[in-house]
């Protein structure tokens, strides 16, 4: 971060109680940084949604203080909340309007002056400028999400909040989802996403933050994360049970199970890792015998419980 | 101060009154030619005068009212309340706009459309009936505090309502009683000395009052006091309206 620049995102002891009761989010510590792209993965439930709530100043906080390049989301709301633009996760449009009248509504509600130009390159980004006069009713769910992200990026917001971005939408048009968001990265908006997808992580992110039950379980660079989250692993029945690993063998990657009756090779996607045809060579040649084999990638849900257990 | 984001809700909000002007704008004017068909010409032919006015010029200001009063409650109560049904109310939440911003826009729409409506329905009466203003300058006044103060009551109940049914409660079983029961085709004179009592309980004398005697110079309470209730209903909704921003009430969890 270069020196003097706050963060784009700085959350600090973030709690969030709801009127009945449940308890949202507890001490969320976050900072993000000017330019990255962050995204935030968790399973259902986990509070994601509630955290950008929070963050853009639609749900407030039960204790906590939210900054956005160094201006408190509350006291300083006017300067924290023009550099956001959010994009929400429920398809939440007007329905008469038109697509042109929508996005002009979002620029002056900003507060920014009307910029035709910059509207029609947004919204020719987002393959929307073919629908400009259209009532918003008359698009596709996809038309309607995009339309939403043209209508967070009407105001040239600093930081760009996705909440699921590409629910709903087709693999073409998913992919100039992310060139805009490339885009946005070049031109130096910070953007935090939300997601399911681990691939979508994978592919688009800088840096990756784990959500599970209201608590920021996990946050790093997606390099290192992804060579854990990418593991597989090989299962292997043998026809007889052994007490030890053959010498030569002894990886760590090779582990016994089931009380000798299998062996579990973990292998990364990066290509680490022995060839598995060489390994079962190798096996057969230090005359281990197995009957049946499988390979198991650990689903999300896996990963985060297993994370969960590594953090406490 | 954000003046562009005002403009921007005020100005999607007459938007959204341009695309259902028929509504907006004929139903009203309908409806008040029948109370003129049915007040005016079937009463009017027994009771013909008023203090010397003619019954049909004298329901005049009391329609308006009327209309005033229904107009601008629906009209920002539905404003406010639609985008909380639909969800896009996200998006005023998360935009640099203050409180009292957000209330500019919505309220000053709904209170523009039923200032409009109310002139288009003096137009209609004109065609039936001879009006007179004595006090234009007073009448306009008296047309725009109600119409300001009664959208910011709309506003309050379309930030109460959390279903379509309490968002028409209010107005059929408050509403409508208090402007029959207010004046607005009789004078309280015309009561018996109870009810004459009973209506001075009720506010919307005190506007239907002071608007007709800004018309004839007739008033059932004295004009100074019209005024005080309308400014005293303004600032009750004021106050409430503050509150409820305050505290994020039915906006923020
Ligand atoms: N207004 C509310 N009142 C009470 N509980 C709520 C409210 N909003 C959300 N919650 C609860 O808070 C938790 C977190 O919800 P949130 O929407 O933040 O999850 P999420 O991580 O975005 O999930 P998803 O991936 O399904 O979108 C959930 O258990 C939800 O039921
Ligand atoms: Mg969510």
């Amino acid at each position: 971060m270069p020196a003097g620049r706050p963060p784009a995102i700085s959350v600090s002891g973030l709690n969030k109680t709801f009127a009945s009761g449940f308890r949202a989010l507890h001490e969320i510590d976050l900072e993000v940084r000017p330019g990255e792209i962050f995204a935030l993965l968790g399973p259902n439930g986990a509070g994601k949604t509630t955290l950008i709530s929070i963050i853009c100043g639609i749900v407030t906080a039960t204790s906590g203080r939210v900054e956005v390049a160094g201006y408190d989301n509350v006291a300083d709301f006017r300067e924290a909340r023009s550099r956001v633009g959010l994009v929400p996760q429920e398809l939440t449009t007007e329905a008469f309007e038109t697509v042109w009248a929508t996005v002009r509504f979002s620029r002056g509600l900003f507060g920014k002056p009307p910029d035709p130009d910059h509207l029609e390159r947004v919204l020719r980004d987002l393959a929307l400028w073919e629908k400009r006069d259209h009532q918003i009713m008359t698009l596709s769910g996809g038309m309607k999400r995009r339309l939403l992200i043209a209508k967070a990026l009407s105001h040239e917001p600093d930081v760009l909040f996705l909440d699921e971005p590409t629910a709903g939408v087709d693999v073409d048009l998913r992919q100039d989802m992310w060139e805009v968001v490339r885009g946005l990265r070049a031109s130096g908006v910070t953007v935090i996403l939300t997601t399911h997808y681990i691939e979508e992580a994978e592919l688009m992110a800088d840096r990756v933050g784990v959500i599970n039950r209201g608590g920021l379980t996990l946050v790093e660079e997606k390099s290192a994360l992804m060579r854990r989250l990418g593991a597989k692993q090989l299962i292997l029945t043998l026809a007889e049970p052994i007490e030890e690993l053959p010498e030569g063998l002894a990886d760590k990657r090779l582990e016994l199970a089931a009380e000798g009756w299998e062996l579990v090779y973990t292998y990364g996607k990066e290509g680490e890792g022995k060839d598995i045809a060489v390994l079962l060579t190798e096996l057969t040649e230090a005359g281990i015998r197995f009957t049946d084999l499988y390979t198991e990638q650990s689903s999300l849900e896996d990963i985060f419980v297993h994370l969960v257990r590594e953090r406490q | 101060m954000n003046v562009r984001g005002i403009r921007a809700i005020y100005t999607f909000e007459m938007a959204r009154t341009g695309r259902t002007l028929l509504q907006s704008i004929v139903s009203p004017v309908i409806s008040t030619s029948l109370y003129f068909v049915v007040f005016g010409a079937a009463i009017g032919s027994r009771i013909t005068e008023v203090a010397g006015v003619s019954y049909g010029s004298f329901i005049v200001p009391g329609l308006i009212m009327l209309m005033l009063l229904t107009q601008s409650v629906a009209n920002a109560s539905f404003g406010i309340f639609f985008p909380r049904f639909t969800g896009t109310i996200f998006e005023i939440l998360s935009a640099p706009v203050s409180v009292w911003e957000i209330v500019i826009g919505y309220v000053g729409a709904a209170a523009t459309k039923s200032v409009g409506l109310g002139l288009i329905i003096l137009g209609t009466a004109a065609l039936f009936v001879d009006l007179q203003i004595a006090h234009p300058l007073w009448m306009l006044v008296f047309l725009v505090l109600t119409a300001v103060s009664f959208s910011l009551f709309g506003f309050l109940i379309g930030i109460w309502a959390d279903n379509f049914e309490k968002l028409q409660v209010v107005p059929l079983l408050v509403l409508t009683p208090l402007t029959f029961l207010g004046g607005t085709f009789y004078s309280i004179d015309m009561l018996p000395p109870f009810w004459r009592m009973v209506s001075l309980f009720n506010p919307v004398l005190y506007l239907v009052s002071g608007f007709r005697w800004s018309f004839y110079g007739l008033a059932d309470v004295s004009v100074t006091l019209s005024l005080a209730m309308v400014l005293l209903f303004l600032a009750l909704c004021l106050t409430a309206v503050g509150w409820i921003f305050r505290t994020g009430y039915r906006l923020k969890s």
